[in-house]
């Protein structure tokens, strides 16, 4: 497997929007990983589910308006060089 | 944390403008400081450079201009440092190439037998871990960048005595080696904060921690040059091993503080998370050090 730096951004920017693709209502709740449904209270240790839940929340509420931008200069790239 | 800006920030910028000796270097400075008298630029730095070229420029206006082009340049400098400083700290960087000799040898050693070491803690002064000169145990890295670019070098070495060589596959070959590690690093990062482990652990001790997988390469492709096949499959075994219990006793150590004899001594929920990353970071080295290495010794 041969990568470039640029395959390494490619495979990360579809990884993101995989992410951020994520319906919170009509996906996330089915499953039950919604974010209202795993808070397990203060002092406990939250486990791993809780973390990745809250992990894709906040990936999907930060990464929402940067990924437009990073989307569509990509888009643009890709039209004109290939 | 506090040690990430007590190091030597303090030290170097807060100098008088334009001493002519340079001043005793105090314990928190990890390197010598050589650049002693350069003033640095906050109002008019005129004044210290016209004295020195009045014999040459008598025209006042070539005068106004290279002191208008040195504060210029003065003053980006002082902002294209700012901006670095507000992504990386150069200082905390600056700590983990404090190496000298008798630390490279002894940690190439430690990584290729480390089985005899007793004592894998990581000392602190005052809060500050030691810098890797005083401190075995300390990452660095130092031995990660030398061993990368030793094993890119090798890699040509190889591919050109099997007439594979051309200036684009070294490329690709560095890039490749380069990618794996970040997405290492990547993942190692991502399993750390899922198991929601306290530890001091910073992305570039993670990356000196996958970096030393490099010198278990170059000892394999150089076995497999020079011994064949067989050479190469010794030298992987055996360096896979070393590196396997070295990285198992290094982050047991730093993930595990409750094993520190002041700790709280007893074992949290995410105790079992812990150990879970440990051996499965230090599972993933010998398979890719044998996916980065196989390719070149055919």
């Amino acid at each position: 497997m041969a990568f470039t730096l640029y395959s390494l951004l490619q495979a990360a920017l579809l990884f993101v929007n995989a992410i951020a693709v994520l319906h919170e209502e009509r996906f996330l709740r089915n499953v039950g990983w919604g974010t209202d449904q795993g808070i397990g209270g203060f002092g406990e240790e939250p486990g791993i589910k809780a973390q990745l839940m809250n992990l894709i929340r906040s990936v999907r509420t930060v990464m929402r308006v940067p990924l437009i931008a990073v989307n569509s200069i990509t888009i643009v790239l890709l039209l004109l060089f290939g | 944390m506090a040690y990430h800006q007590g190091y030597g920030g303090q030290g170097s910028k807060h100098r008088g403008r334009g001493p002519l000796v340079p001043p005793a270097p105090d314990p928190h400075q990890l390197f010598d400081d050589t650049s002693a008298g350069f003033p640095h630029a906050q109002g008019t730095p005129s004044s210290g450079i016209d004295m020195g070229f009045n014999t040459l420029l008598a025209d006042p206006m070539a005068n106004m201009a290279v002191a208008y082009g040195s504060s210029i340049a003065s003053q980006s400098k002082d902002i294209v440092h700012k901006e670095i400083h507000r992504f990386m700290s150069v200082n905390r960087l600056k700590y983990f190439f404090a190496v000298d000799t008798a630390y490279v040898t002894k940690k190439l050693a430690l990584l290729l037998f480390p089985y005899a070491h007793q004592n894998w803690e990581v000392r602190y002064s005052r809060d500050t871990p030691l810098t890797p000169r005083q401190d075995i145990n300390a990452p660095d890295l130092y031995i990660p960048s030398m061993a990368f670019i030793t094993y890119i070098l090798l890699a040509g070495i190889a591919l050109g005595l099997q007439q594979r060589f051309s200036p684009e596959v070294l490329g690709m070959c560095a890039s490749t080696a380069f990618v794996w590690v970040i997405i290492e690093v990547l993942a190692l990062l991502l399993s750390l904060y899922l198991v929601t482990v306290q530890s001091d652990l910073t992305p570039f001790d993670l990356l000196a921690y996958s970096g030393y997988k490099y010198v278990g390469m170059i000892l394999a492709v150089l076995g497999g040059l020079l011994f064949g096949s067989d050479g190469y499959y010794v030298a992987l075994a055996w360096t896979s091993c070393a590196l396997m219990y070295f990285l198992a006793r290094s982050l047991r150590m730093k993930l595990h503080p409750s094993l520190v004899p002041d700790g709280m001594g007893h074992p949290r929920g995410g105790g079992r998370g812990q150990t879970y990353v440990t051996l499965g970071a230090a599972a993933c080295q010998p398979l890719i050090v044998y996916w980065l290495t196989f390719h070149l010794v055919r």
